[in-house]
């Protein structure tokens, strides 16, 4: 079957106006479902009208690649728990710069054959924008999978500092660079490009190398951004306009997302990428007048919450680690048929992705629109009788506006020291990843409740009982 | 001419992402990252000429593996973009929306 190109292209709009539209939609809670589906039936129709090219004589290879990509996508998309979405995500990623890679690769064989065959050089700007995509779609790969195993924890999620680590990264890139220039000269010389994408793939680690814990959304981000640049890298080395636009907006949504982490935490874009938590000074300086920590038990917890009429809990990335989702969310029950108000109160930095803790309440069946940002709960924190702090810690650390010496201090934090009684879960006194103290924990109104949170919370919903 | 249309689509697709995601609250930013995820295996497009054609053994494997991993990315990404959504819920109404 063979379709017309201009057909197919027409298509491809009608595909770039379902992407469009499907991105809007995913600006709800209320469309954002119908959103994704216009978007897959915009991908569906994509790929169907591309099967009817020209240039497609055989469909065995197509076949092969399509079933065992698809079997993979579902099984791995139905068994993933909601906790470890984080790094699925981050796989996925990898995939797509993967794939990128491979197309802008192929490409340039078949440019390469084509120069051969008739004299006329590859010209200059096909070869760019396919160094591109290799490039990108390398770095991606890499650093995915790293992302990857950090957030799984197959391997350490700290971050690795090393000194020079920004000489040493633009050197591999301007290796690269000299690689591809090198290779423009002499493309008979497939070593040149060999080592380019070997380059590229030592990037991607180099770069995700220095970054972990709490910076992780922002890598994720990043990536995600790159994903799509990279698609869209190697439509410009095909000449295809419906990789160049879907890439874009990719690439687009990626770099909103990792400026809104960077703003949450109050920190550049460069600071995250190249300086580590751990490298930053931590201050010798004013101690903070530090009280004594008041620990409570679950049952004098549950004296405090049966009297208590509103309630906002603020999760972090402990209730991940904990699985405790479901458990906060049977305390909601019971704190809201004993009479009392009940919200949560989510930072933009909660969790190892963005958005990760909203997943995980929703998860637990918690109503999407209890779940309050930051700058909804801040100016009435003083009106909750209590604040359950979650296993989290940097997020609601007071010191980011009172300590002016503190590497936190000026980031956006949730105020729960303002609300009359915080309770603290923590499994223990250790720091949070930025290794910084928290005065909340010393404060006149904090009650620390050590232990397990899943465990903590299933002991206040058995005095409930 | 054509490399400056493509440049041109290229910057104004980038102002309209930025646009669109803009607007979508914090409660959906995991889906929306997962969803354009999905998107990003439009890749696979491009992956399918290349496997399809015969002229170039090497750009056709090339292909085909490109293919595999651009389907993971997409049908992956949008199953569990919608098993993530098909779990918000509003606080009225119980199931559904």
């Amino acid at each position: 079957m063979n379709i017309d190109n201009t057909l197919i292209n027409l298509v491809y709009v009608v595909a770039a106006v379902l992407f469009i539209v499907g991105l809007k939609f995913l600006g709800s809670p209320a469309t954002a479902r119908k959103g994704n589906l216009i978007s897959a039936v915009g991908m569906l129709i994509a790929v169907v009208v591309t099967l009817g090219n020209q240039q497609i004589l055989s469909f065995e290879l197509i076949a092969v690649g399509v079933v065992v990509g698809a079997l993979v996508g579902a099984v791995v998309s139905r068994k993933v728990a909601m906790t470890s979405m984080p790094e699925m995500v981050a796989l996925f990623n990898g995939f797509g710069g993967l794939a990128s890679l491979f197309v802008g690769w192929a490409a340039l064989s078949v440019a390469l054959v084509k120069a051969m065959s008739s004299g006329v050089a590859v010209d200059n700007f096909s070869l760019v924008t396919i160094f591109l995509s290799i490039l990108i779609g390398g770095l991606t790969f890499t650093g995915s999978l790293l992302a990857y195993g950090k957030l799984s924890e197959k391997i350490s999620g700290r971050a690795f500092v090393y000194s020079g680590q920004r000489i040493v990264n633009s050197g591999i890139l301007i290796a690269v660079l000299v690689c591809a220039a090198l290779f423009f000269q002499d493309s008979a010389n497939d070593n040149w490009l060999y080592l380019a994408v070997g380059l590229s793939l030592v990037l991607g680690v180099m770069f995700v190398l220095p970054i972990g814990g709490a910076d992780m959304p922002v890598v994720i981000s990043l990536l995600n951004s790159f994903s799509g640049l990279a698609a869209a890298a190697a439509g410009f080395a095909i000449g295809n306009i419906l990789l160049i636009v879907a890439g874009s907006l990719v690439g687009a949504s990626g770099i909103i997302l990792t400026s809104i982490m960077c703003k949450a935490m109050n920190r550049s874009l460069p600071n995250v990428l190249f300086s580590g938590f751990g490298t930053v000074k931590v201050s010798t300086g004013p101690v903070i007048e530090q009280g004594e920590v008041k620990p409570m038990s679950a049952e004098d917890a549950y004296y405090v919450l049966e009297a208590a009429a509103s309630v906002v809990i603020i999760p972090g990335y402990g209730m991940a680690v904990a699985q405790a989702q479901h458990a906060v969310k049977e305390l909601q029950g019971m704190l809201e048929k004993n009479g009392a108000e009940v919200v949560y109160a989510i930072h933009p930095v909660a969790g190892r992705m963005p958005g990760h803790m909203n997943v995980l309440l929703a998860e637990a069946d918690v109503p999407y629109d209890l779940l309050l940002e930051m700058d909804q709960v801040n100016p009435r924190m003083d009106s909750f009788d209590v604040a359950i702090v979650i296993g989290a810690n940097d997020v609601v650390n007071p010191a980011a506006r009172e300590v002016e010496s503190s590497p936190i201090y000026g980031m956006p934090v949730i105020n729960a020291d303002k609300a009359r009684t915080v309770f603290v879960l923590k499994r223990s006194m250790a720091t949070g990843f930025a290794g910084i103290d928290n005065p909340l924990f010393f404060k006149e109104n904090t009650r620390m409740l050590f232990g397990d949170a899943k465990a903590t919370i299933g002991s206040l919903i058995k005095s409930f009982d | 001419m054509e490399i400056i249309i493509l440049i041109f689509v290229f910057v104004l697709a980038i102002f309209l992402g930025v646009e669109l995601i803009n607007k979508v609250p914090s409660t959906l930013h995991t889906p929306l990252m997962s969803g354009s995820n999905a998107i990003s295996g439009i890749t696979l497009v491009g992956a399918l000429v290349s496997a399809g054609s015969t002229s170039n053994e090497f750009a056709s494997i090339l292909g085909v593996l490109a293919v595999a991993f651009a389907t993971i990315n997409v049908v992956g990404g949008y199953m569990v973009t919608d098993r993530m959504l098909a779990m918000f819920k509003k606080k009225e109404g119980g199931n559904g929306k």
